[in-house]
C-alpha cells in the first residue's frame, strides 16, 4: 500500500475528533487574545507545544502572573498521561529510526493515540505502515489545531458562544466508539467503571490530576481483574486434569 | 509579559511536553517491557478515554447532572448502547451525535 493511502487511513480515523477539536482551538485562540497576550504567543504555543488541555491551563496561570516554574511544572503534570500512551506504543515503534520516533513523540496527543492505537489491533496499521497512518492523523490534528488557534486569535470575538454549540460531543462519541469494542471481558468493564467513577469523584483535583489518577486506577483494576480471572482458569484447568 | 519571558515559557512548556512524550520512544529500541506491564498496558485506552469523557458527560455544567435533560448523558448512553450492540465505530459516532443534537434541540424548545 502507498504512503499516501496509509496516511489517509490515519486522517480519516481522526475526522470526528478533528470536528470535536475545532471549538477548543478557536476558544484557545480567542481566550489568549482576550487576555491581551500578543497574538504570536498563542500561535507559537500551538505550534511548538501542541498540547490542548495544558495550553488552556497555562493561559490561566499566565493570566494570574504565575512564575515560570509553576507554569512549566503544571504543564508537566497535565501531560503526564502521555507517558501511558508512549509505554503502550513502544512495541510498535521500537524498530523505527530515531528521527521517525522523534516526530512521533512530538505528535503524541490524546486524539492521535485514540485514533491510531485501535488500528494496530485491526491490522490497518502494522510495523511497516503504522508510522504513516500515525503521520496522517498527527498532521491533520496539527493543521486543525494551528489553523483554529490562528482563526481564534484573529476573529475570536466574531464567533460568540461557539463553545455552546456542542461540537465537542463528536469527540465524546468517538471515544465511546473506541471503548465499546474492548468490552468483551469483565476485566475491561471493571476498568471502565472504576476509571469513570474515579474521574467523577476526583474531578476537583488540580491540574488534571484526577484524570491521571483515575486512568491509573482503571489500568490497575483491569489488570488485577484480568490476573485473577487467569488464575481462575488455570485453577480450573488443573482441576480438570486431576479428574 | 516581555519577550524573553514569553520565550522562556514557550520553551519550558515545549521541553516538558515533548520530554514526557518522547522519553520512552527515545530508548524504544532497547526497552524491554516486562510481560506483566504489557498485560496492564492493554487497559490504557479504555482507562484514559473513559476518564476524559466521564466528567464531560455527567458534569457538563461542572455539577453532577444525572437527569434526562442532560443531553450529554443521553447522547453518551445512545452511543454506548449502539457501540455495545454493533461495535461499528462510525455507527456509534453517528447515532451518538444525532441523538445528542436531537435531545439538545428538543430540550431547547
Amino acid at each position: 500500500m502507498s504512503t499516501y493511502k496509509d496516511m489517509k487511513i490515519g486522517a480519516i480515523a481522526s475526522i470526528p475528533m478533528i470536528v470535536g477539536g475545532v471549538p477548543f482551538g478557536l476558544l484557545f485562540g480567542s481566550l489568549a487574545s482576550s487576555y491581551d497576550l500578543s497574538p504570536w504567543f498563542a500561535v507559537a504555543m500551538s505550534a511548538f507545544v501542541f498540547a490542548g488541555s495544558a495550553q488552556f491551563v497555562a493561559l490561566g496561570l499566565i493570566a494570574l502572573d504565575a512564575p515560570l516554574w509553576v507554569i512549566v511544572s503544571t504543564t508537566f503534570i497535565v501531560n503526564l498521561r502521555h507517558l501511558l500512551y508512549a509505554a503502550d506504543l513502544v512495541k510498535f515503534v521500537k524498530h523505527l529510526p530515531f528521527s521517525v520516533r522523534l516526530w512521533m513523540g512530538f505528535g503524541l496527543i490524546d486524539e492521535t493515540y485514540a485514533a491510531v492505537r485501535p488500528l494496530y489491533g485491526t491490522g490497518e496499521a502494522n510495523e511497516k505502515t503504522g508510522h504513516f497512518v500515525y503521520l496522517g492523523s498527527f498532521l491533520s490534528f496539527y493543521l486543525m489545531w494551528n489553523l483554529t488557534t490562528l482563526i481564534g486569535v484573529a476573529f475570536g470575538e466574531l464567533i460568540p458562544e461557539m463553545s455552546e454549540w456542542g461540537m465537542e460531543f463528536a469527540m465524546v462519541a468517538t471515544f465511546i466508539g473506541i471503548i465499546t469494542p474492548y468490552l468483551k471481558h469483565v476485566s475491561f468493564w471493571a476498568c471502565m467503571v472504576s476509571a469513570g467513577g474515579s474521574a467523577i469523584l476526583l474531578v476537583d483535583l488540580p491540574n488534571n490530576l484526577g484524570l491521571l489518577v483515575s486512568a491509573v486506577i482503571g489500568v490497575l483494576v483491569g489488570y488485577f481483574c484480568d490476573a485473577s480471572r487467569q488464575a481462575d482458569t488455570s485453577l480450573q484447568v488443573s482441576e480438570n486434569r486431576e479428574v | 509579559m516581555d519577550f524573553i519571558n514569553a520565550v522562556m515559557i514557550l520553551f519550558g512548556m515545549f521541553a516538558v511536553t515533548f520530554g514526557v512524550r518522547f522519553v520512552l520512544f527515545a530508548s524504544a529500541h532497547k526497552v524491554v517491557m516486562p510481560a506483566f506491564f504489557e498485560r496492564a498496558l492493554k487497559f490504557v485506552p479504555v482507562a484514559v478515554l473513559t476518564s476524559i469523557i466521564m466528567p464531560m458527560i455527567l458534569m457538563p455544567n461542572e455539577v453532577l447532572d444525572v437527569s434526562f435533560t442532560n443531553y450529554w448523558l443521553i447522547g453518551g448512553m445512545a452511543a454506548f448502547l449502539v457501540g455495545i450492540l454493533w461495535q461499528k465505530q462510525l455507527l456509534t459516532i453517528g447515532v451518538g451525535i444525532f441523538v445528542f443534537f436531537l435531545a439538545k434541540y428538543l430540550f431547547s424548545l
